[in-house]
């Protein structure tokens, strides 16, 4: 017998005590009063904007609110790199190309640079799928517009990403529920909550190991 | 696993250990007090509990069918899967897949499966070298040293010890002080470039959804994504007990675990791949499902729950018993409260078998279980078990305590015995108070009891004397 169905049959002797007409998983929408945990969010997108806002900042992302509008986009991103003395961005495919302020060198991606190549680069300017108020967490979307694969947000010491204001949800079920569809083509999803960080040494938290150890957050408000 | 004596001998010589003590108590005093907080801050958190608790059962009661399902959505997807029945056969399976790249080098994202197996162990055995990339790993595989907490495996060291580790071990340290970003930054120079040049990785998994195949590992250093994104070979071993039935279960477990574990709203960072993606990360995916006695604790109707583990260590940092001998007294890769139950079912009580008993049976592991896994309901459970197979050939202690327990439950059978009991044993217990030190001397098994406790000073009068002179 392979492994495989000596592992099954140990597991279905081991399990044949459970009802066969037993439901096989939990179905948050039928849950028991005491299982009941909310799955959609409260806030007017004002609110959602600004505890997004303030829970990023909570893990020392560096957060800037403008004007849904490319112009203070790119001046946000003008002011960002120059906080960091940045030149060279990596650029996936789909950004909006007037995000990008002039003094601005972007690389693209096209064709797939190597990974000496993207950590050579000063940053790496990006979009993103979707974003989580509640945990402060933008979320990528590997192969989405603006998002690029993942060594692309991954080597470039600073990360400057773009959350535009509708992309904020309040809840983490409200987040999940959004994958669905990317997974579903096959995307890598990345949860970035923060800079990198370690509390490995006697607890005290560092910011950046080995992902990048800036990260800027630009946040568009519509309301502005 | 667990040394010669077992448990008790090993927590002897940690405790007599009081800087490891000090440490210990500093280390998990923090962390407890941080999740609390970052706890309190959920309005819902009851309710998540027990729809993790429910997610995790649904997923172990019918595990046959979502292992098969998460085989089929990852072969779907463009992996492979292996099934590994034991840790020779996991050691071998990986082995084979690293060796058929023709690399001799391997980056590991920390994976307390592979701990388990004795993966590097057997992977140098193949001329292989896994080199940890965690910062913590790091720290404990270039001290030959093994983890001492799940989430934090070098809790036991300090910083001037790490500091003297990398300018030892370390090819090119430079100058290094002993602030923790120095030491951080130099862990990223030393890796940064093995991270480059790496063609095979092997990770663990936090969990395996079977509706899409997807698999996610969630950390805080970006040695995960670095793992996970740049070889162009990914092996990843997970324990069958890590499935998760449904994608909506992530909107759950991504709530409960990093403010269990870290006390954080998110971690920050989560991986979270499904199969091969043409033109970003692995071209090649190779997903180990390990059993390794993870069906002997299935079978148990009581000791099962153990599996519902998501390893984040929150019963470690409030256990009363962990915080004074620390993890490696337990030994096992497995240490505090949710090792004591599970080290000894996935050896079939073959191993661990003192383990049961390392604990007060306080309760607290349970109040901050986010999956509400009742571990002193199965510590009890696994006494039981562990006393009736040795009984018969029980030691001296056992023995006696067999007799007292026989005793007891004759002197308490009925109201006149139970009167005549106290009559006895009052007058000996006066006797061995009234003497200071002389409760220190009893002989025989029952020093194991008076060795370490003040006998209580017994009452002047019974209970029910007092009661029948009062009316």
């Amino acid at each position: 017998m392979s492994d495989r169905e000596a592992i099954l049959a140990r597991v279905r002797a081991a399990i044949a005590d459970v009802p066969a007409a037993e439901a096989p998983e939990f179905d948050p929408d039928r849950a028991e009063p005491d299982a009941r945990y909310a799955r959609t969010g409260e806030l007017d997108p004002a609110a959602r904007l600004a505890l997004f806002v303030e829970r990023s900042g909570d893990y020392r992302a560096e957060v800037t609110v403008c004007a849904e509008d490319p112009a203070a986009v790119a001046a946000a991103v003008a002011a960002a790199c120059s906080r960091h003395a940045a030149r060279r961005l990596v650029v996936p495919a789909g950004l909006d190309p007037a995000w990008l302020p002039p003094g601005v060198e972007p690389v693209a991606d096209d064709p797939p640079l190597a990974p000496a190549g993207l950590g050579a680069c000063d940053g790496v300017l990006s979009g993103c799928e979707l974003a989580i108020a509640v945990t402060g967490t933008v979320v990528l979307a590997g192969g989405g517009p603006a998002q690029g694969r993942r060594a692309v947000t991954l080597l470039p010491d600073l990360h400057i990403c773009v959350v535009r204001g509708p992309q904020i949800v309040e809840t983490v079920p409200e987040a999940v529920a959004r994958l669905a569809a990317p997974i579903a083509a096959r995307g890598a999803i990345t949860l970035i909550s923060g800079p990198s960080a370690t509390s490995d040494i006697e607890l005290k938290r560092v910011e950046g190991v080995h992902g990048p150890r800036r990260l800027e957050l630009i946040v568009t408000d519509p309301s502005l | 696993m667990t040394p010669s004596g077992g448990f008790p001998v090993a927590a002897r010589e940690a405790v007599a250990d009081s800087q490891l003590r000090a440490n210990l108590r500093g280390a998990t005093h923090a962390i407890r007090d941080k999740r609390a907080a970052a706890v309190a801050e959920v309005a819902d958190w009851q309710e998540l509990r027990e729809a993790g608790r429910l997610i995790k059962e649904r997923a172990m009661r019918h595990l046959d069918r979502h292992l098969e399902a998460l085989e089929a959505a990852v072969v779907a997807a463009g992996g492979q899967v292996h099934w590994a029945g034991d840790a020779a056969a996991a050691n071998r399976i990986v082995g084979d897949l690293v060796a058929a790249t023709g690399s001799t080098e391997v980056v590991k994202v920390k994976s307390l499966a592979t701990d388990e197996i004795g993966l590097n162990e057997a992977l140098a055995a193949r001329g292989i070298d896994a080199l940890e990339t965690d910062l913590a790993e790091l720290i404990n595989q270039l001290a030959g040293d093994t983890s001492s907490h799940i989430l934090v495996p070098a809790i036991h060291r300090n910083r001037a010890e790490i500091r003297e580790l990398f300018l030892r071990e370390l090819p090119d340290p430079g100058e290094l002080d002993e602030t923790p970003g120095a030491l951080a930054e130099a862990a990223r120079r030393y890796l940064r470039e093995r991270f480059l040049r790496a063609e095979v990785a092997v990770s663990g998994a936090n969990f395996g959804v079977a509706e899409t195949g997807t698999v996610g590992v969630v950390e805080s250093e970006g040695n995960g994504r670095m793992c996970t994104t740049l070889p162009r070979t990914l092996i990843t071993v997970m324990g069958i007990e890590k499935v998760l039935p449904r994608l909506t279960d992530l909107e759950v477990m991504l709530q409960l675990l990093p403010r269990s574990a870290t006390a954080e709203r998110m971690n920050p960072y989560t991986s979270l791949w499904t199969g091969v993606t043409p033109g970003d990360g692995p071209q090649e995916f190779h997903l180990v499902l390990l059993d390794a006695g993870r069906t002997n604790a299935l079978r148990d109707e009581v000791g099962r729950q153990a599996l519902h583990c998501i390893r984040c260590s929150a019963c470690l940092n409030v256990c009363p018993v962990y915080e004074r001998t620390g993890g490696h007294a337990y030994g096992s890769v497995y240490p505090g409260p949710i090792g004591a139950i599970l080290t000894p079912q996935l050896a079939d009580l073959d191993q661990g078998a003192t383990l049961p008993w390392a604990s007060s049976l306080c309760g607290a592991c349970y109040e901050v279980c986010p999956v509400k896994i009742d571990i002193p309901t199965v510590l009890v459970h696994l006494r039981g078990k562990v006393i009736r197979r040795e009984a018969g050939g029980g030691g001296a202690e056992d023995a006696a305590e067999r007799l007292s327990m026989k005793a007891a439950a004759a002197a308490f059978a009925t109201p006149r015995r139970y009167r005549l009991a106290q009559r006895v044993v009052l007058p000996v217990l006066r006797l061995l108070t009234g003497v200071p030190g002389l409760a220190r001397i009893v002989p025989g098994p029952l020093a194991a009891w008076t060795s370490v406790r003040e006998l209580p000073e017994p009452p002047r009068e019974t209970f029910s004397d007092w009661w029948r002179g009062r009316s």
